[in-house]
């Protein structure tokens, strides 16, 4: 017996990726065992970016002040978390928010929504080796950026939304430059998908690699582009509208399997391409439809104590479906927040479509459920 | 006494003439791979050190890396991971003896010299798998068995599609080959060059091309150093003066290969007016010129594509490079026989 765990033993590897590693995107680490190039199992290892969230959630006693932390868990992303966040509370005040609030919370979201996949998609081709795009990704997200950091002065953490209301209102070119962004823009996914997306090699490396069915997917409780590349129509800002996503016309674009098998790496890849797609759409429509007149500060109430009770809220942000369960006890800060992350979801996900891939293939695979690792820390 | 020191110097000089023109080359490459990386992505590449476009980056980065604290893992083997990135080296420079640079240089004038060019690169393998052995490190391990792989296969196409221009010059040596390309007869106005003259070369260029970027490995073959997967590679564990080294031999290699390129296919120190600009020192410049174009070509590419995977790597060289090369190979003796 002994003899056998022996020989097992001289033909596997456990090798450690990360938490120092190129392609981990933040500090993950996979505890992986080789066989040769193959990968027999995967354990990830995680809690390196730990910042007890949901504690500090607890302890501060007020509602307004948990929203910076908000922002610090999908640091790439964190107007979308901030939306969830005061979507929640607002739900458990139970108040109106005005219209042109809604109006600028559902266009910044967007924005960053496509901020977001832009880091995705970059930072996915950079693990398969592809430079250049990344940093095409780079100069257009830097215009997102730029935008959000005209309005609310920051670039990445933004703490910008509020309980009914905003921190501020937009600047005064905000509609134009937003417009100039979604009329620059819509030619540069095209470049995109020239570039990358349909490459011979780019198609090679992710087709067929890192299958996703979608009864796993369901299983572990995936979402957002994890779950729709999968082919499963799914998407909260449809399926449950929150804000006012209900008005707008856009598609859900889901993975169809083109080009190798439903749910491999490249249809989770293509549907954030098209999603940003729809994005613009969307930011369209809300510019169109954005007031012109209005304080975003009238709706924010002088104090947050909402009645005894709980709440779960869930928002599409670009990773998936993020979900604050809020629990108060009268007094001006949560009893408890506890955030449902996807990318930690997803992150769970990896042991079980990795098994039997080559590591260039794990490599692809983490790259394309594109976690962030703040997110799944918390 | 006097004639053994004359030799002596002699061979200094003919080892000095490489040299010299590998290390211009590489301060000039790193610099011009890193502006074209630029331009391709759309933004300025260095320019700040040394005023002119940022012209003096390699130097200062090369300074840098001659401070840097030399660091040997605890439990590599010494001498190995010593000795690894200097034999990389050597076997690139070594192989430049037989390289005719123009119609009046050439450090040794063998009979088997792309034999010998092609024997002595060989030894690249070895140093490959020297360094990923030696780092006592299971990336630099996977490297290094992936670039044993990869070289040792990637040997054939090389050879079979550099044994396609051998049968038409029927020469090993590379003086001989080039002058063979001398005139402009091809259609009337198109120069000699083997790439002109018997349609089936251009495929052989296409396989000579594909086999070289993993000779060499660069992107999409760049799989022993794959920053994304296994960190460096064989190159993890070193750095300073040592990496510098392998940097040093990765470029040599390139230079080497796309100077052997354009002697087998096009017409190496030939002038493509005929005699219009011709003469040794016009020779030494079309004979660099068309090698930095096809070094041109490897960056551009590093900066356009994706990496392929070992398999793929694989697949592309047993099933698709090497029968078709040798059925080119074929071909390009009938026509030769033919015509």
């Amino acid at each position: 017996m002994e003899q056998v765990i022996n020989e097992i033993d001289k033909r596997q590897m456990v090798i450690n990726m990360g938490p120092q590693h190129p392609s981990t995107h933040g500090v993950l680490r996979l505890e992986v065992v080789l066989e040769g190039e193959i990968v027999n199992e995967v354990r990830p290892n995680i809690g390196y970016l730990h910042r007890c969230f949901e504690k500090y959630a607890e302890e501060v006693g007020d509602y307004s002040k948990v929203i910076p932390y908000t922002d610090r868990m999908d640091y790439v992303s964190a107007m979308n978390q901030e939306h969830g966040y005061v979507v929640a509370v607002e739900r458990m005040l139970e108040i109106e928010v005005p219209e042109r609030v809604e109006y600028i919370r559902v266009i910044v979201a967007e924005l960053q929504r496509i901020a977001s996949h832009l880091l995705g998609i970059g930072a996915f081709g950079l693990d398969l080796g592809a430079f250049t795009p990344f940093l095409y990704c780079f100069i257009e997200r830097e215009k997102v950026l730029d935008i959000f950091e005209k309005t609310t002065g920051a670039r990445l953490l933004y703490n910008y939304m509020a309980p009914g209301g905003l921190m501020r209102d937009v600047h005064e070119d905000f509609k134009s430059d937003t417009a100039e962004f979604v009329k620059t823009f819509r030619p540069k996914i095209k470049e995109l998908n020239d570039l990358l997306s349909y490459n011979k090699i780019f198609i090679d490396r992710t087709a067929n690699v890192g299958v996703l069915p979608v009864k796993v997917a369901l299983n572990y409780g995936a979402s957002g582009p994890v779950l729709r590349g999968s082919g499963m129509e799914w998407d909260l800002r449809k399926n449950d509208p929150y804000s006012i996503y209900d008005r707008f016309d856009f598609e859900i674009p889901v993975g169809k399997g083109e080009l190798g098998t439903l749910g491999d790496c490249w249809d989770r890849y293509i549907v954030r391409v098209r999603e940003m797609e729809q994005s613009l759409r969307i930011i369209e429509q809300a510019l169109d439809g954005l007031p012109e007149e209005g304080d975003v500060f009238e709706g924010i109430p002088k104090r947050v104590r909402p009645k005894a009770g709980e709440i779960y809220t869930r928002t599409e942000t670009p990773r998936g479906e993020l979900g604050y369960y809020i629990i108060s006890d009268k007094s001006g800060g949560p009893f408890r927040v506890k955030a449902r992350a996807p990318s930690f979801v997803h992150l769970s996900l990896l042991p079980s479509i990795s098994k039997g891939a080559m590591i260039a293939d794990l490599v692809a695979i983490v790259g394309s459920i594109d976690i962030v690792l703040g997110e799944v820390d918390r | 006494m006097a004639e053994i020191l004359g030799n002596i110097t002699i061979s200094l000089v003919h080892v000095a003439i490489p040299l010299t023109i590998i290390l211009l080359f590489a301060l000039v490459a790193i610099w011009g791979e890193r502006k074209i990386a630029g331009f391709i992505q759309d933004r300025l590449g260095p320019y700040r050190v040394g005023g002119w476009h940022g012209w003096a980056q390699s130097i200062a980065d090369l300074l840098k890396l001659l401070q840097k604290e030399d660091i040997i893992p605890k439990d590599a083997n010494r001498f190995l991971f010593k000795f690894a990135p200097f034999m990389m080296f050597t076997a690139s420079f070594a192989a430049f003896a037989v390289i005719p640079f123009s119609s009046a240089y050439i450090g040794s004038m063998i009979n088997i010299g792309v034999f010998y060019l092609l024997a002595v690169t060989s030894i690249l393998t070895l140093s490959v798998i020297m360094a990923g052995w030696a780092s006592n490190n299971k990336w630099s391990l996977l490297g290094g068995m992936r670039g044993a792989a990869q070289l040792i296969s990637y040997e054939v196409p090389t050879i079979a599609s550099v044994l396609m221009v051998i049968v038409v010059s029927g020469s090993l040596n590379l003086m001989t080959v080039t002058e063979m390309q001398s005139g402009n007869d091809v259609l009337g106005f198109l120069p000699n060059w083997f790439i002109f003259q018997n349609p089936f070369l251009i495929i052989g260029f296409v396989i000579f091309f594909i086999s070289i970027l993993a000779e060499s490995h660069r992107v999409p073959f760049d799989l022993p150093e794959s920053e994304s997967e296994l960190v460096a590679g064989y190159q993890t564990e070193y750095s300073g003066m040592r990496w510098a080294m392998f940097m040093l031999a990765e470029y040599a290699d390139m230079l080497l290969l796309s100077l052997l390129g354009a002697t087998l296919f096009f017409g190496g120190w030939n002038s493509p007016f005929g005699d219009f600009m011709a003469g040794p020192v016009w020779g030494f410049f079309w004979f660099m010129l068309k090698g930095l174009l096809l070094v041109f070509v490897m960056m551009w590419i590093r900066w356009t594509l994706p990496r392929y995977r070992v398999d793929h790597l694989m697949h592309i060289c047993w099933n698709v490079l090497i029968p078709l090369a040798f059925v080119n190979l074929v071909l390009v003796a009938l026509w030769e026989v033919i015509f």
